[in-house]
């Protein structure tokens, strides 16, 4: 069983990864690049936590950011090329990792799992890893404000975990308080609320902000798809192979 | 009595040679996908950067 899972999840991470590397490098990397042009130019002092009257208030990716405290830089790509490169890795390590947890679940199911049935499952990462934390923390461009690190990545485990088990227990649970109780644990990440950042009005124009986030978005979708339907392929392919 | 026993036991051997590795592939799922997009390093961050901000992970 372990052999399987991890060569399913291998490949099929491995695969992911590359192709939605192909895919952000036509739709989100541009506009982060783009973004990047405008980002220090805000009106809003950029402060980091420890330092502001504003413990709220940090802009994304200051000039501070990558400054290690001994004031060097930290080590980071040279050059285009290095940071496609870096990128590429960074989106496989990702896509094993996902497709580890999408092939835990399959494993644990009594369905059929193939490349179809794959690709449901994908949704529901899509859904539980996407959409519903983008629902309180959008996708966010280089230069925008948020609230403080620590919090926000707290309020995104938070978010997907609730929306996790209350997504098992409406699929996998029969009866009435299953779906209430699967209802709530779904709406209660929103109901305590995203750390939000005290002001708004950071240096990226919305406009861009806006395309990155849809374009954020829609590359998950292919993203989950894409690993649902590889990981649901190669599970189903090494179960006739043993 | 005792053929319940036995039975019993072989479901839960079953279902624990089922359940261990997808406890296990998960947290080394969880592991890889923590390493890459939350990690506080700043090497990290500076080399996953846009994958950071494509999955849309909450990022500096």
């Amino acid at each position: 069983m372990f052999r399987r899972i991890f060569a399913t999840a291998l490949l099929a991470g491995f695969l992911g990864g590359i192709g939605i590397s192909v895919v952000h490098e036509f739709t989100t990397t541009p506009i982060i690049l783009h973004a990047e042009q405008f980002e220090g130019k805000s009106s809003v002092p950029e402060q980091k936590q420890s330092k502001s009257g504003n413990p709220l208030l940090i802009l994304a990716h200051g000039k501070s950011s990558g400054a290690a405290e001994d004031g060097h830089e930290a080590w980071g790509p040279a050059n285009a090329w290095e940071r496609t490169l870096f990128t590429t890795i960074a989106n496989i390590i990702t896509g094993v990792g996902f497709a580890l947890i999408l092939v835990a679940c399959f494993s644990l199911s009594s369905g059929n799992i193939n490349g179809r049935t794959g690709v449901i499952w994908g949704m529901a990462g899509f859904g539980v890893m996407s959409l519903a934390p983008a629902l309180g923390l959008p996708p966010e461009v280089p230069g925008a404000l948020t609230a403080e690190l620590v919090p926000r990545q707290g309020w995104w485990f938070l978010c997907v975990a609730a929306t996790a088990a209350g997504l098992w227990m409406l699929v996998f649970r029969t009866g009435g308080i299953w779906i209430v109780a699967g209802i709530v644990l779904i709406a209660l990440p929103h109901i305590v609320g995203a750390p939000q950042p005290a002001r708004i009005g950071g240096a990226v124009p919305p406009e861009l902000a806006d395309h990155f986030a849809a374009a954020s978005l829609a590359t998950a979708a292919i993203f989950w798809s894409l690993l649902g339907w590889l990981s649901g392929t190669f599970w189903q392919r090494f179960e006739e192979r043993s | 009595m005792k053929e319940q026993t036995v039975k019993t036991q072989d479901v839960v051997a079953t279902s624990s040679r089922k359940v261990m590795p997808a406890i296990v592939a998960m947290l080394f799922g969880a592991f890889l996908v923590i390493g890459v997009g939350f990690a506080h390093s700043d090497t990290v961050h500076n080399a996953a950067h846009d994958s950071r901000h494509s999955f849309a992970f909450p990022c500096h």
